[in-house]
């Protein structure tokens, strides 16, 4: 599950992790309240608006922007509000933003000049182990870095048995080149931020930029805060912070159905049991000359009703030309999949485009049977190549 | 021969009396598997489908001497299960549980690092050796036994291979479903090592996906093994879109080095027959295996 940066940073901030701070608000009225609020709290005179969606690339977007003043505090949330924020990470129509981000403004003038460093804690699927990644190249885009520079990225690898040790969050420190206050601020940074991945059951933390400000203090100016799904029964609070409006409308719908559904561009809608399974059906419906319209994994209970919810997710896709349902039968019997279908079928009316189903398994001639024996317009196979050939057909 | 699993294997299941051990169980005692009993902590001294209820796994080796484990215990309380059965001294430990947290999984595979113990999965079906032991989920009717071993990160997708191998006139050996999350406890290469290394064993296939380096680490091995015997490789998701989670945890295209065509290409170098389509899975081993 994805965070905006506000709720990363309360995250962050509630293990010891200390944040550039900032106040959500959802209207002008609300940044202007935020605004004074901030003033009072930190004495920041001016404010950074930042667009809370999820997506980076924010700033490139114009929906990060510095306010000098009150009335510019208010003009620019203003005009972040409500736009169709596009980013590099977003689709060409862009992300809604619903509410900003008030921030004080943390690169202030001072004894030292600020710099930025970029920071990432992760799993390193390789070793099972996670593992904090950090460069000196802070607030730029680390694939950038990762290409060009490579060897300004380092990494810290952490024992699950005694967790994050204090010589490698000196490590840490020294390869980020800093010395004195600063240096002591890098490694509790560190150090406490480790502590607030393990303990909140992140799965990804990424915080670009890092900041040393001018006076020597280390903070989070940004967050990225993914959480593992399969902890949240563990986390009520951080469970309670999903914004669905940042999720693809029929992606929750399946969601909530237990179904598990990727939307795609293609014109070829398909139904499989099983992950792998699914993804290889995507495979062969390219191969055939179409394109997946969407990942569905149906699972091992695939009666009527998740049937029927499924087509009707499928069909909500008006670029659909065609459905391949691909179930193989073990445990589920293929007859009883059949039935679903059929009764789906009757029960949503008229679908007006072709339909081809395989079963696969258990009593898979049984299903096929009932299927041909149904009068509706669905075709049915019983080979994985044969289903393919069927796509093809319907296509061409 | 046979892999992980065979008629003499003294299997227990840990989660034995919820609603999936039960029906699991159930199965697998009807296709024949040595079931031993099942642990459910506070329901020791109890019988259930005719076997001993044990609170401890460690109670259930020592009084019947189990040596596999196969688990249906709830997410929350998994990663615990794998700790224990480790501690008591199983040898295969069998995770089906789908849903771990990472976190959790961490910590446990580094506790089973130095004991003497295979993990297998979590989030897979399981291991079958056709007509000797089916510790897992999957329909057991479609594997027959033979001479083709099957290692897959998946469930479905390793029947659909299993049947097509089968209708090919052959069989399997022990067919292993590693698991689709990001830790696993036997990777791509150390199962296609035992079944290489498995005298029965004339062919393996090897059934891959999307996210992560297991697969070119298996085929980098196969490469430096020398090994003559064929294998057949399929990787799933190459129509997957990067950064999204296809269905399993794990199958997330990360980089360019994770992406199905990239894989494939590392399996192509390394001697690996690749399959495009998973619907030629069959042909492709019958015609390796001449």
């Amino acid at each position: 599950m994805n965070l905006h940066e506000y709720q990363g940073k309360e995250i962050l901030n509630s293990f010891g992790v200390e944040i550039q701070r900032g106040i959500v608000a959802i209207t002008p009225e609300e940044a202007v309240e935020a605004a004074k609020k901030l003033t009072e709290e930190t004495g920041t005179g001016w404010h950074v608006i930042k667009a809370q969606v999820h997506a980076g690339g924010r700033g490139k977007g114009g929906g990060v922007k510095l306010a000098k003043n009150i009335q510019e505090v208010k003009d620019i949330a203003g005009e972040i509000i409500g736009m169709n924020l596009v980013t590099p990470q977003t689709s060409a129509e862009g992300k809604k933003v619903h509410q900003v981000l008030v921030a004080e403004d943390v690169y202030y003038p001072g004894d030292s000049e600020p710099e930025e460093y970029y920071m990432s804690v992760l799993l390193n699927r390789s070793t099972g182990k996670n593992m904090i990644m950090y460069s000196t190249e802070g607030g730029m885009d680390i694939e950038t870095v990762a290409e060009e520079t490579p060897h300004l990225i380092f990494h810290e690898e952490v024992d699950p048995a005694v967790g994050l040790m204090p010589f490698q969050a000196r490590r840490v420190a020294f390869n980020l080149g800093l010395s004195g206050q600063a240096f002591k601020q890098m490694t509790k940074f560190v150090t406490a931020l480790y502590k607030a991945y393990v303990n909140s059951d992140s799965s990804l933390f990424e915080i670009n930029p890092v900041l040393k400000t001018s006076d020597d203090k280390i903070i989070a100016v940004d967050a990225k805060v993914t959480i593992d799904d399969n902890a949240l029964f563990r986390h009520k609070d951080y469970a309670a912070m999903r914004d669905v409006r940042e999720e693809n409308a029929t992606e929750v719908e399946a969601k909530a159905v237990g179904l598990s559904y990727v939307d795609l561009d293609g014109n070829v809608g398909c139904m499989v049991n099983g992950a792998g399974l699914a993804m290889a059906t995507m495979d062969l419906i390219k191969q055939a000359g179409g394109e997946p319209a969407n990942f569905l994994d149906v699972g091992g209970t695939a009666d009527a009703e998740r049937v029927e919810t499924a087509f009707n997710l499928i069909l909500k896709d008006p670029n659909v030309k065609a459905i391949l349902v691909n179930i193989f039968g073990g445990i589920v019997r293929c007859d009883r999949v059949a039935q679903g279908i059929v009764d789906a079928y009757k029960n949503i009316g008229t679908i007006d485009i072709p339909i081809i189903v395989r079963l696969q398994g258990t009593n898979a001639d049984i299903a096929k049977e009932l299927i041909d024996n149904s009068g509706l317009d669905v075709q049915s196979a019983v080979q994985f190549q044969e289903a393919a050939d069927k796509v093809q057909e319907v296509l061409s | 021969m046979s892999v992980l699993v065979n008629k003499d294997s003294k299997i227990i299941v840990q989660g034995f009396t919820g609603s999936e051990g039960t029906f699991h169980a159930g199965q697998m005692i009807e296709y024949g598997t040595n079931v031993v009993g099942g642990v459910t902590p506070g329901k020791g001294g109890q019988t259930h489908l005719d076997k001993p209820v044990f609170n401890t796994v460690s109670e259930a080796v020592e009084k019947v001497g189990a040596d596999t484990s196969i688990l249906f215990v709830p997410p929350a309380f998994a990663a615990d299960a794998i700790m224990e059965a480790a501690d008591a001294g199983i040898k295969v430990i069998i995770a089906i549980t789908e849903g771990i947290p990472v976190g959790d999984m961490i910590k446990a595979s580094h506790y089973i690092k130095d004991r003497d113990c295979r993990l297998i999965g979590p989030n897979c079906p399981g291991v079958i050796t056709p007509g000797e032991a089916k510790v897992g989920i999957m329909p057991g009717f479609v594997f027959k036994k033979g001479k083709v071993g099957v290692v897959s990160k998946s469930g479905t997708l390793t029947y659909e291979a299993a049947d097509q191998v089968v209708k090919q006139g052959l069989g399997i050996t022990t067919a292993i479903g590693i698991g689709g999350d990001p830790i696993i406890g036997t990777t791509t290469k150390e199962a296609v090592e035992l079944l290489i290394n498995d005298p029965e064993t004339e062919a393996v296939v090897m059934i891959g996906e999307i996210g992560g380096q297991l697969e070119a680490e298996a085929a980098r091995w196969y490469k430096e093994s020398g090994s003559k015997k064929p294998v057949v490789g399929f990787i799933a998701g190459e129509t997957a879109p990067a950064g999204r989670t296809m269905g399993h945890a794990g199958a997330i295209v990360g980089g360019s080095d994770d992406t199905a065509q990239a894989k494939k290409k590392i399996l192509n170098e390394c001697g690996i027959h690749v399959v495009d389509s998973p619907a030629e899975i069959g042909k492709k081993v019958a015609e390796v295996i001449g």
